[in-house]
């Protein structure tokens, strides 16, 4: 059982439990003004005139703030910024459901009733860009994680080469990170001192954020987010929302709450954009590849290109003498997209890791063979050698545990009653973000270890880790340590994304820690440290240190891996798929917490299963909307979905990505699941499906058709 | 929202008088109006709050149910589960446990269509939201639209899942109003879209829902509701069947059903019905033609065809399962 | 019968009495946290697609952000605040906090009202039964195995018995 499973129960457990864990919303302020938003109804035109005079009018309304009287503010590019577009700064819209207005009230009753009787009318209302219509480019710089493109060997070459060659077209639909909290800003004006409680997983890119806007030093800036009800990466980057409660907090001289409605969530923060994949691989007759080609498109904005690296993991996951790989954009009418948990390689390796599948069945090859074939002995793309490389031992390892040595390969082989089963694998891979973060441990003579730093707690368990690295590194009882987070006064830590918190935050935890044990070791006297203290006439000692991961790792190609084995049970005559088990072992460098990093296994897991089979946000092509802004609309797993899930890591401590030897864990869960599930769906049915979600439609294979008429009135 | 005034009230007479004035709505369990009056679907002026009201009886008797229209979908449940087990699944595949510890069944069948235009945090074209403005949906996102009964004005399908089970069990809504009381087949309780598709009951805005009769029969225990949809739970249906069957030594003798999810209202199999009976419940290629028979009035818009599809074979699903049920009793 | 805007309701909330003044448009979720102070219920959604405002009215799970508060004179509401025992983790908190049934911690508190309420309805009978009637509360996170075994558990030290091993959907 679970509680069976070592490691330190959450120290902020409690907090959440018992309701008493502050989220931005829940922020106590005397006075505060309810700020609610006015969201343009068009895609793409300009605001011919706002009429806020009943707006105005209406009980409770202090002010409504529009373009016209909004005050200007400075930009600082993106990131920070999600993008570059500032809030009610012109009459241009963009995209639909960008705010045209913001109105203030005294109560959130007030509040939302006035931004229900603004009035906006549009000149220029032209038919909205939808993603296939237009062109696909080349992104220009900015909003892109790693190379957009690259390519070794001569692809063509090794596909003439090729025995068998596998070419498929997947796609991956637009999706909404939708974490339970919405975003939510508090912000007050004190002279010109600024203090903002921000959902946000990035305290300090708030700051700045918010600093450049109203061009203040950063240390007039305070930012405190201790606790974030999810984020998913759309809580990331700063939003408009966030600058429009810190203006309307200036102009009303007041506080200023601005909690986005969950429908605005569908347009204020990003999302993660459709993708069109096409994959290209060809292999001798040992099932070697010979060629490997993966290009990718996605919908960006009209003003910036947010490149979804989809291609990424192709890089690195495969032994190929030519390997090409490249990303395009269309400009389309929508919000500027951003990354979602799993970004890029959870996209891309839906379509590598199901064209291998193809490619397994081509060569009447086990799958799993076929991954161990290609194991690469350097990285592919740039010759330098692995920081580690246990994908084999995951394979080996998830394979005995899932039962998978007994698997028929033919595809419709497995029954039970009426349902077909079916199982599926893939080969896991997510990058390695390192960035750079600071820490501040003190101890007390009175026993207690603090440590300091201004991150922020999104779920990772964060709190837990840093008390047993602190804990360990000096000695102490976990209990007796005390995490303090989420706020800029506090020692400055990197953004809580790109799976970097535990790596950075941990390592300049350790670090610090380290200095702390030495200053320590070096006070006269014998026995436990407090002691020490009180005998050297001390309250306290303390130590600051900042860990860059520049330090080590150079030449290095780092990444997590791992493997994921998944059954499914098909209903052939109703389409449906339910997944009632799933085994996954992970190397993602030294495990801290054994059972947090379990969790978020388990949760990334469950977030693929959405992928997989539920998650779609439909651009509605003539309105330029996303239709369904709700979570009746956009459909994420219940508990009733979400099945048994046998989650391992392998002991891979990898000291070139830190210090610790650990690595990120949170979006690699994420990674190759809806993949395993497609193929597995295939091994029930026989059907291939390359387009997410797996819908019902998708799956309604002609078992027997009833004489129904095709014609259309 | 706009603001409202609200009033308790404290008998039938005073909820009627109450709602004579055309500016009055009513709540019970909220679950649909308070939605409303969010997205400002609702506007009323004062809203009247019937929870007092003593409508909220579960009775079951010989002759069939009498069910409070303000009676609680979690408990009604167990109470028809054992003799209408149609009746029960359709509750409890329904919303959420919360969800149905607040609705009651009048406002269940009152609940309105979740056609996501409609449903829109703004004003979208929709004839149902404002008469005229046309339906974004006609040529728009079609998936979860209907595939029998629309018309250019509406193509969109009635939620409930209650409803489906409760119009293949042919039961009944009684209505108060000022004129008296009167008795409507749920089948016919629910308007087709037409031209006007913000009439969608044949239920007076000055009259009351008070309860739901079912009657009894030896088809009632042999039924079940199939709910297809591809969340496991907490969704509302792509497609649904209830269906509820007498038969002798395995020969169909008597087939109700009704499907959901299909159309603005529970659409019953009337010709699947009528080709069922004497059919053995072991003929699959009979059982197939005779659910084949209802729906070459099927009319698939642009994104839904597989509905029809789907329906079928859940058809056939259902009825194999509602016999396998009534097996024992004959 | 009087229609009023506004009226002076008296909420009992935990067992204690909360005279407020109210708009009648005004849930019972945003009474609890703008007027009471009681953010422990939180808003994911505020329109019943989620869960996280699951609170107890009469001894029923039900959605604050679905309740009009001025319908709710004399009723006993419970929330999140009253579920602690002699000022410590109630049993179903104690078990949420060793399975490690929950990540962010947004969705928390509707999970925790929820489960008690399941298990006094008699809903924690096998880990399918707990998985479908805990399906009214989403967990983004996604901690939901951890929430079946920590109901189970929480329903096995009140006293109920759950066959975990039950195969899953
Ligand atoms: C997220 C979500 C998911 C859902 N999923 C499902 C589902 O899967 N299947 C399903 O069937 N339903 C589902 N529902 C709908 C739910 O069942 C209905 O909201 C509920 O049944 C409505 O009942 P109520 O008492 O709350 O109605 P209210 O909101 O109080 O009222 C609804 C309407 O009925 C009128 N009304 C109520 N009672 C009477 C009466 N006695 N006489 C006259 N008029 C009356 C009201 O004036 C109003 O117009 C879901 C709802 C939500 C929010
Ligand atoms: S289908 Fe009906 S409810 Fe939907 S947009 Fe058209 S008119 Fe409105
Ligand atoms: S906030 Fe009430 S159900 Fe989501
Ligand atoms: S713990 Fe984050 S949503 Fe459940």
């Amino acid at each position: 059982m679970i509680a069976a499973i070592g490691g330190l129960r959450r120290p902020d457990g409690a907090a959440k439990l018992t309701g008493a864990a502050d989220y931005a919303a829940d922020t106590p302020v005397d006075g505060v003004t309810h700020a609610a938003l006015v969201p343009a109804t068009v895609a793409t035109g300009r605001i011919a005139h706002i009429d806020t005079a009943a707006a105005v009018r209406a009980p409770g309304v202090l002010a409504v703030l529009t373009h016209t009287d909004m005050p200007r503010l400075k930009t600082i590019g993106s990131p920070p910024l999600g993008q570059s577009v500032l809030p009610l700064q012109d009459d241009t819209v963009r995209y639909e459901g960008q705010p045209v207005a913001m109105v203030l009230a005294e109560t959130f009753e007030q509040a939302r009733r006035g931004a229900e009787l603004v009035r906006a009318t549009y000149a220029d209302v032209a038919v909205p860009r939808a993603f296939g219509d237009g062109e696909s480019v080349t992104p220009r710089p900015g909003l892109i994680s790693g190379n957009p493109a690259g390519r070794v060997g001569d692809v063509e070459a090794g596909l003439a080469a090729a025995t068998t060659v596998v070419t498929a077209t997947y796609t991956t639909p637009n999706r909404h990170h939708s974490p339970m909290e919405p975003s939510a800003t508090v912000a007050s004006w004190h002279g010109d001192q600024l203090t903002v409680h921000e959902s946000t997983q990035w305290v300090f890119g708030t700051q700045m954020a918010l600093a450049a806007a109203f061009d203040l030093p950063a240390d007039h800036v305070r930012v405190v987010c201790p606790f974030i009800g999810g984020g998913f990466g759309c809580k990331g980057f700063v939003w408009p929302h966030t600058l429009l409660a810190a203006a309307a907090a200036r102009v009303t001289g007041r506080p200023v709450k601005l909690v986005l409605t969950r429908a605005q969530m569908f347009t204020s923060c990003g999302h993660q954009p459709a993708t069109t994949q096409t994959l290209t691989l060809g292999t001798d007759d040992d099932g070697r590849l010979t060629a490997v080609r993966h290009h990718s498109v996605n919908p960006t904005s009209t003003f910036d290109d947010y490149a979804e690296n989809a291609t990424g993991g192709t890089r690195w996951m495969y032994a190929s003498p030519a390997i090409d790989v490249a990303v395009l954009v269309e400009h389309t009418s929508r919000q500027t997209p951003t990354p979602m948990r799993a970004p890029a390689e959870g996209l891309g390796m839906f379509a590598l890791e199901s064209a291998m599948d193809e490619l397994a069945y081509a060569l009447r090859m086990d799958p799993v063979e076929l991954r161990l074939r290609n194991e690469p002995a350097v990285d592919p793309m740039t010759g330098q050698p692995f920081s580690s490389r246990p994908l084999p031992d995951c394979l080996r390892a998830a394979a005995q545990r899932f039962g998978w040595s007994g698997r028929p390969a033919e595809p419709r082989s497995m029954r039970d009653g009426d349902e077909l089963v079916g199982w599926g694998m893939a080969s896991v891979t997510m990058d390695t973000f390192r960035l750079p973060s600071s820490a501040r441990v003190r101890l007390q003579a009175d026993g207690r270890t603090i440590v300091e730093a201004g991150t922020q707690e999104i779920g990772t368990g964060l709190p837990g880790v840093l008390t047993t690295i602190a804990a360990q590194t000096l000695g102490v009882d976990p209990g007796s340590v005390e995490v303090h987070h989420g706020d800029t006064d506090l020692p400055e830590t990197s953004g809580t994304f790109g799976s970097s918190a535990t790596m950075g935050v941990g390592s300049a935890v350790a670090a610090a820690a380290t200095e702390l044990r030495d200053k320590l070791d070096a006070l006269a006297g014998t026995g436990a440290y407090p002691r020490r203290l009180a005998d050297a006439g001390l309250d306290s000692l303390d130590a600051e240190a900042r860990w860059d991961p520049a330090e080590r790792g150079e030449g290095r190609s780092i990444h997590t891996y791992g493997a994921i084995f998944v059954e499914v049970r098909v209903d052939p005559d109703l389409g449906l798929v339910r997944m009632p088990r799933c085994t996954a072992t992970y190397a993602a460098g030294r495990i801290i917490n054994p059972l947090t990093a379990r969790s978020q296994m388990i949760g990334g897991i469950a977030w693929g299963y959405g992928q997989a089979m539920l998650e779609e946000s439909i651009l509605e092509p003539q309105l330029g909307r996303f239709l369904s802004k709700n979570m009746a609309g956009y459909l994420v797993p219940v508990c009733a979905d979400i099945g048994d899930i046998d989650v391992s890591f392998i002991e891979d401590p990898d000291t070139d990505a830190s210090p610790l030897g650990a690595k990120g864990i949170g979006e690699l869960g994420a990674v190759g699941v809806s993949a395993a599930i497609a193929n597995a769906v295939f091994h029930a049915t026989g059907i291939r499906v390359r387009d997410l979600p797996i819908s019902i439609e998708r799956l309604l294979n002609p078992v027997w058709d009833a004489p129904t008429p095709t014609t259309r009135p | 929202m706009k603001a409202f005034a609200y009033a308790k009230a404290p008998d039938l007479a005073a909820a009627l008088a109450a709602i004579e004035d055309p500016g009055t709505s009513v709540i019970a369990g909220g679950t649909e109006m308070v939605n409303w009056l969010k997205e400002g679907i609702a506007t009323p002026e004062r809203l009247v709050d019937i929870n007092g009201l003593p409508l909220d009886g579960i009775d079951a008797r010989p002759e069939g149910l009498r069910l409070g229209a303000l009676a609680r979908m979690s408990d009604a449940a167990p109470v028809v589960a054992a003799e209408y087990p149609v009746l029960a699944e359709s509750l409890l595949c329904a919303a959420s446990p919360q969800l149905r510890n607040m609705a009651s069944l009048g406002g269940n069948l009152l609940q309105r269509t979740r056609c996501p235009y409609f449903r829109a945090e703004v004003l979208l074209p929709c004839n149902k939201r404002a008469p005229g403005s046309g339906c974004a949906a006609r040529h728009g996102e079609t998936r979860t639209q209907a595939i029998f009964g629309w018309s250019d004005a509406c193509v969109a399908t009635h939620p409930s899942d209650f409803a489906v089970a409760l119009a293949a069990l042919d039961a009944t809504v009684i209505i108060v109003g000022p004129r008296g009381e009167r008795t409507v087949p749920v089948t016919g309780f629910y308007r087709l879209p037409g031209d006007d598709p913000t009439v969608e009951t044949v239920l007076a805005p000055d009259e009351l829902v008070t309860a739901i009769d079912v009657p009894a029969g030896p088809h009632t225990r042999a039924s079940h509701y199939l709910k297809v949809r591809e969340r496991a739970s907490y969704e509302f249906a792509m497609v649904a069947v209830a269906a509820a069957l007498a038969h002798d030594g395995g020969v169909v003798t008597d087939a109700r059903l009704a499907l959901g999810g299909v159309a603005a209202r529970p659409w019953r199999l009337d010709r699947t019905e009528a080709a069922l009976r004497g059919v053995s419940l072991d003929d699959t290629e009979a059982l197939r033609a005779a659910v084949a028979a209802s729906f070459a009035e099927a009319r698939p818009l642009a994104g839904n065809a597989f509905k029809v599809k789907l329906a079928q074979r859940a058809t056939l699903r259902a009825l194999t399962t509602a016999g396998s049920r009534g097996m024992v009793a004959s | 019968m009087r229609f009023d805007e506004e009226s002076e309701v008296t909420l009992r909330v935990n067992g204690e009495d909360h005279v407020i003044h109210l708009e009648s448009r005004m849930t019972l979720l945003d009474a609890l946290r703008d007027r009471l102070g009681l953010t422990g219920t939180k808003k994911g959604c505020d329109g019943g697609e989620c869960g996280a405002c699951t609170v107890h009215v009469g001894g029923r799970r039900v959605l604050a952000c679905m309740t009009l508060a001025v319908s709710l004179a004399d009723a006993d509401i419970a929330t999140i605040e009253g579920m602690a025992v002699d000022g410590g983790l109630g049993p179903i908190q104690r078990a949420f906090l060793d399975n490690d049934a929950f990540q962010c911690g947004y969705c928390t508190p509707g999970q925790v009202m929820s489960a008690a309420a399941l298990i006094a309805e008699g809903h924690a009978g096998s880990a399918r039964e707990i998985r479908e009637w805990m399906s009214g509360n989403i967990c983004r996170c996604a901690a939901y195995p951890q929430i079946v075994a920590a109901v189970a558990e929480a329903a096995g030290a009140l006293g109920r018995t759950v066959n975990v091993t039950e195969p899953a959907p």
